[in-house]
């Protein structure tokens, strides 16, 4: 036999930058669920160190504008941020997937009507849709992880209906079909098992954008409300804490950078940069 | 002294783990002034790297890690990037693969085919766009006075490849390098480009390099062979030297590949057993139909054919002949608008979903990519199992047995069981395709261009493999292929398609001998054969009159070949041409009679399509 | 032509999802039970005035004919009251919408050279040590909340270091006026447009510098100067313009924040205070005339794509 030497099975090695992602990931989402059992204070405390005291051992991230820890404020507002994020992030893409996944494999009427939906919302800034949403609706956390959801909604479906075209134009689908298998067989077994790398970042980067849309709503005073508040509401509340330098207004607006940005730079080294050389 | 000399060259690969990885070395040749020299070997084999080194130039990821690459007196791994600049397209020039990628889709051809004297200031752009059109003429191209005023995109495949050529040639370069230029165009256009680029070249004395896989090809063209494999060399020498006494083993196996051995024809089933499926004025294409019946799109015209338990149809054609549309149409992937098919005598409805699932199990399907035909997520055996469990609805247990005596049948060994489709190699993963298709049981095995894609020797043993296949199980084939050669290898019979239609079919031997329909004869003086000389031979006249693009399907009332017959009468443009029955068992779509026919074309027998020059010397 | 006639069914496809927003934006403002009569005149007032007030305000008719007149007044530059200070929302909306345009030119003017620059140089210089840490930071700066950027530069330069102002007023009379008011609402918007325009645009480049044609050219003899003016950027024109007119789509949303950031007024934070006093017709004419220029824009994005197809330009 002429066939040249069996070639070595590839391991699946996951790199270091990877494991990393990984880790964050967790400890992100652990922040969310544990946050509150870890707080040295309750949220609504006032300790008597005075008002947007700076960093100390005591208060590592000082005092708000009522003197309640700060640390302990993060810690509870980490549910909202991330929770509720993410919450709505997996509405959207569930929503999305499955649309995308149908338009793409029935395409004709199906796909032009769910096609010009998806134009028509994604054609609403969204930060501007929330804003009439919220005039309509109010700012109840359902109201507002909904409107998450349906905002991201046609981003998801156009990614997801593009992966799932491409996936169909390929010979094994007509394999498939050539042996006579069903739609719901070709979609599940061949077409999602082959999507699932590229969703999973498309998941992450629509979580990126979703955290910024809803702390950017609550930094309006369009969000969460008080007594509840999540990092963005945080920032709002401690605004004049800019005239004193004082940690509390930058801390929670630091958290949603040090949130996004690790959430991003691990999408983006999963996404498999080429390293090149210089030629 | 030689023009290039090349000694112990060595290039690396930077992988993504960033170890280096050797691509060739211990490469060294010369080549002197006016020598043609061919590079042979496969995919891998590391041709097309040595071939860039000779410009100083190594692909994203790749280096050159050592040795020498001397063209004239100067030393090309020494040079500056400003004397690469110079090197480049001016001394030594390059024509590449494909045509259609190598010319910017934004700027004119005659911009780029005079940027390289123009931007060194070597001709005023007058002279430069003269001298070009001249170089036009001289490689035959159509129109040469107005075809420079284009874009890329509105010229055809072959004529890019030619005006690739006069982009090189314009600098008067001292060598030029082809790599590969006539892998993607069609034999009938391939004849003519290689007779033009082997008279620009004799006329200018130039040195060149010609890269290919092709030893028919290179037979044609070069002085000296060098065969390469896995980055190293393994024969040099000239031409008729390598073609008829090959030292090494490997060159041997090359050239046994590039002209398979016809198959002992199979003992036939009596001619009165009903045919296992038949196809009858079978027309489908895409887009709506209008009132007449005309389609948007025609693909098929009236096909008509025969298969026969445990014989194998070949069915020849070039792009847009329609081929490939026909296996779909057969496993119904794609609807007929008329005609029918008939399996075992009951008729097959025309869509896979009116299907019954024994109809879908007897007929499957081999595609051509194997890439793009097993899913990259599946291990090989969820792939193998699958159709076990579809069709036979066996249990898990019988499934594994199953599964491994069809690895076996393909010759594959167990190990690959669980890995997955991109770890394998081309010719394993076409084994695996056809595995798939075993699974079935079927009783009909629709190849559609199954070795295309692989090499040449990694081909040839798939068909050793079908054709072994057909004996053990009885299995019929219908083998779809551009190929004369390879068809001709593995089936009794032979169909040719072209513009959609059948042009000839009958037993294989009579579709290539003389009387035959003037495509077949223009398809076959187009194969090119393994001795030198051949394409000297050729009648260049019939040649130039058979120049021009396939026909596109159309359903009118003249035959589809006029444009490009030799043998055209005044019915052929206005009316349908006939059907006949010739005495050597073909059928045949043409206005001529069968005299007439036989008057006008060469006899030529078989044999002499597989000539080994050693068995010519003694 | 075929490209024309391209253009053309893609601005009527634009035309016909404007009409579909408009659609969704009238029923999300008007499905909730209870209209604006409550918003004016308080709870404890007369079932007569009210339904007087009513049927002054035509709040009386059903949905799709008030929706009927909503769009003609729309078209015709007339969208309305304000239910708060009784005003035409047109006489409203115009001075802020003035100011909005000249802050986002603005930040235009800044972004669109700057992410050019860094983006073609990072493709041109592709795996160097100054790629890899632009491709860092942009990718950071995305992430990075508008509100972050604004904070902290209010807390450095205006607080701090006091060069330059915490409130940002639309009045650029003289240079250094423009520089104090300006400059930090257009740093914040710059940054993240910046970021992801010049990542675009490096990838475009990068697509075309990766083709077999470039290559050839290289292997011509073509100096890179050259390689990258003549023959790349010619293809690269058309994905880079799609580039930028996207990003300067998503200006849009930012330039919310900002403005309410640096009490700026601008649309946007006349918007967001209507949101706040639940201002249903100022909230219905700034959100089309938001999504009006955002689709606007993808249009010019869509058509610079067609445009700089060579196959589309010639048959």
């Amino acid at each position: 036999m002429s066939d040249s030497a069996i070639s070595a099975p590839r391991r699946r090695r996951v790199s270091a930058a990877g494991q990393a992602g990984i880790a964050l990931v967790l400890a992100w989402v652990a922040l969310a669920v544990f946050g509150p059992y870890l707080a040295p204070y309750r949220a609504g405390d006032v300790v008597n160190v005075g008002v947007f005291a700076p960093m100390s051992a005591a208060h590592p991230f000082g005092t708000d504008y009522l003197g309640r820890d700060m640390l302990s404020r993060i810690l509870y507002g980490a549910r909202y941020t991330v929770g509720v994020a993410m919450v709505a992030t997996v509405l959207a893409c569930m929503g999305g997937i499955g649309l995308g996944i149908l338009s793409a494999v029935r395409r004709g009427w199906t796909d032009s009507v769910l096609g010009r939906a998806a134009d028509a919302l994604i054609s609403i800034p969204h930060l501007m849709f929330a804003l009439v949403v919220v005039a309509a609706f109010g700012t109840s956390l359902p109201v507002l992880i909904l409107m998450a959801a349906i905002s991201y909604v046609p981003g998801s479906y156009r990614f997801a209906r593009a992966l799932a075209l491409d996936i169909n134009a390929m010979d094994f689908i007509e394999v498939a079909r050539a042996r006579g298998e069903r739609s719901a067989y070709v979609v599940w077994a061949e077409i999602l098992p082959n999507m699932i790398v590229p969703l999973l970042t498309d998941f992450g980067l629509r979580f990126v954008f979703v955290v910024l849309l809803l702390s950017g709503l609550s930094f309006l005073g369009l969000g969460i409300q008080p007594p509840n508040a999540d990092w963005g509401a945080l920032v709002r509340e401690n605004i004049t804490g800019i005239y004193e330098a004082a940690p509390a207004v930058l801390v929670p607006a630091v958290a949603i950078a040090v949130l996004t940005i690790s959430v991003t730079l691990l999408i983006d080294g999963f996404s498999g940069r080429a390293r090149t050389t210089v030629r | 002294m030689a023009l290039v000399e090349v000694s112990g060259l060595h290039v690396t690969a930077t992988g993504e783990s960033g170890e280096p990885s050797d691509i060739v070395r211990d490469i060294g040749f010369s080549i002197d002034r006016g020598e043609v020299l061919a590079l042979i070997g496969e995919s891998g084999s590391g041709k097309t790297t040595i071939a860039l080194t000779l410009l100083g130039y190594a692909r994203r990821g790749c280096r050159i890690a050592g040795g020498s690459v001397r063209i004239g007196a100067e030393e090309v791994t020494a040079m500056s990037p400003a004397e690469l600049s110079e090197l480049r397209g001016r001394r030594v020039a390059y024509v590449a693969q494909s045509a259609a990628a190598a010319f910017n889709p934004s700027l004119r051809l005659m911009d780029q085919v005079t940027e390289g004297v123009r931007m060194r200031g070597l001709m005023p752009r007058t002279a430069a766009e003269a001298k070009a059109r001249d170089l036009f003429r001289a490689l035959a191209l159509p129109d040469p006075d107005r075809i420079g005023s284009r874009y890329p995109h509105q010229v055809s495949g072959g004529q890019l490849q030619r005006l690739m050529a006069a982009m090189a040639l314009m600098t008067d370069p001292e060598l030029v390098i082809f790599d590969e230029p006539t892998t993607a165009l069609d034999v009938t256009t391939q004849v003519e480009v290689l007779r033009a680029f082997r008279e620009a070249v004799r006329e200018r004395h130039t040195t060149a390099v010609y890269v290919s896989h092709d030893l028919a090809v290179v037979a044609q063209i070069a002085d000296r062979i060098i065969v390469l494999r896995d980055g190293t060399m393994r024969e040099v020498g000239p031409t008729p030297q390598i073609l008829s006494e090959p030292a090494d083993a490997y060159t041997r196996s090359l050239l046994d590949a590039a002209a398979p051995k016809p198959q002992h024809p199979l003992e036939k089933a009596p001619a009165t057993a009903a045919p296992l499926l038949e196809v009858r004025g079978l027309t489908a294409g895409y887009g709506p139909m209008d009132r007449q019946g005309r389609m948007a799109t025609p693909v098929l015209l009236d096909v008509g054919l025969e298969i026969r338990a445990g014989s194998a149809l070949g069915v020849i054609g070039e792009s847009g002949s329609g081929k490939s549309t026909l296996a779909r149409v057969i496993a119904g992937l794609l609807p007929a608008a008329a005609g029918t098919l008939t399996l075992d005598g009951v008729p097959l409805a025309p869509s896979l979903e009116s299907r019954g699932l024994e109809e879908l199990r007897r007929i499957q399907i081999v595609f051509q990519a194997a890439d793009t035909a097993l899913n990259p997520s599946h291990s090989i055996e969820r792939i193998l199992s699958r159709p076990l469990a579809f069709y036979h609805r066996l249990s898990r247990g019988e499934q594994r047995r199953r599964v491994r005596r069809l690895l076996d049948l393909v010759k594959l060994p167990m190990a690959l069981l669980d890995r997955r489709p991109g770890e394998l190699s081309g010719g394993q993963k076409q084994r695996v395709n056809l595995a798939r298709a075993l699974a079935a049981e079927p009783a009909l095995v629709l190849c559609d261009e199954v070795t295309s894609s692989l090499d040449t020797v990694v081909g040839a043993a798939i068909l050793e493999l079908l054709a072994e296949l057909r004996r053990e199980l009885g299995l019929a084939l219908m083998f779809i292929s551009h190929d004369l050669a390879t068809v001709r290898a593995v089936c009794d019979e032979v169909m040719i398609l072209y513009a959609g239609q059948v042009m000839e079919r009958g037993p294989g031997r009579a579709v290539m001998q003389a009387p035959q329909h003037p495509y077949a004869d223009l398809l076959a003086a187009s194969m090119p054969e393994l001795r030198p000389g051949w394409l000297d031979g050729i009648d260049a006249v019939r040649l130039a009159e058979a120049r021009g693009e396939a026909a596109r399907p159309s359903q009118s009332d003249r035959c589809a070949f006029v444009a490009r017959c030799p043998v055209r009468s005044g019915a052929c443009e206005s009316e349908a041409p006939p059907i006949r029955r010739f005495a050597n068992g073909s059928t045949v779509r043409c206005h001529r009679t069968e005299q007439e026919l036989l008057a006008q074309q060469s006899v030529r027998s078989d044999d002499a399509v597989v000539v080994p020059l050693r068995r010519l010397n003694h | 032509m075929l490209m024309l006639g391209m253009i053309a069914r893609r601005v009527l496809g634009g035309l016909l999802t404007l009409l579909l927003v408009s659609v969704v934006v009238f029923v999300g403002t008007n499905i909730l039970p209870g209209d604006a009569t409550e918003a004016i005149l308080g709870q404890s007032v007369s079932p007569e005035a009210v339904a007087g007030l009513r049927k002054a305000l035509g709040l009386d008719l059903p949905a799709h004919e008030r929706y009927l007149r909503w769009l003609a007044g729309l078209l015709t530059g007339d969208p309305g009251v304000s239910l708060i200070n009784r005003l035409p929302v047109a006489q409203l909306i115009g001075p802020r919408f003035a100011n909005s345009l000249l802050l986002t030119a603005l930040t235009a003017a800044v972004a669109v050279p700057l992410a050019l620059l860094i983006g073609i140089t990072t493709a041109i210089w592709r795996g160097t040590l100054y790629d890899r840490v632009a491709n860092v930071t942009a990718v950071s700066l995305v992430a990075v909340p508008e509100f972050l950027l604004a904070t902290v530069g209010v807390m450095v330069f205006a607080v701090q270091l006091h060069w330059v102002s915490a409130l940002a007023k639309p009045s650029i009379g003289s240079f250094t006026e423009a520089l104090q008011n300006f400059t930090l609402p257009v740093l914040t918007l710059c940054f993240a447009v910046t970021a992801q325009m010049a990542r675009m645009t490096r990838a475009a480049l990068l697509g075309v510098l990766d083709s077999s044609y470039i290559e050839m050219a290289r292997l011509k003899g073509v100096r890179p100067a050259r390689l990258v003016l003549h023959h790349a950027l010619r293809n690269a024109a058309g994905p880079i313009a799609n580039a930028v007119a996207l990003n300067l789509s998503s200006l849009l949303g930012g330039v919310i924040i900002v403005e309410v950031i640096f009490s700026y007024p601008g649309l946007a934070k006349l918007a967001v205070d209507a949101v706040e006093t639940r201002d249903m017709p100022l909230v219905q004419a700034c959100a089309m005339i938001f999504c009006a220029t955002f689709m606007l824009l993808v249009l010019v994005a869509d058509v610079c794509s067609i445009l700089s197809n060579p196959r589309l330009r010639t048959r």
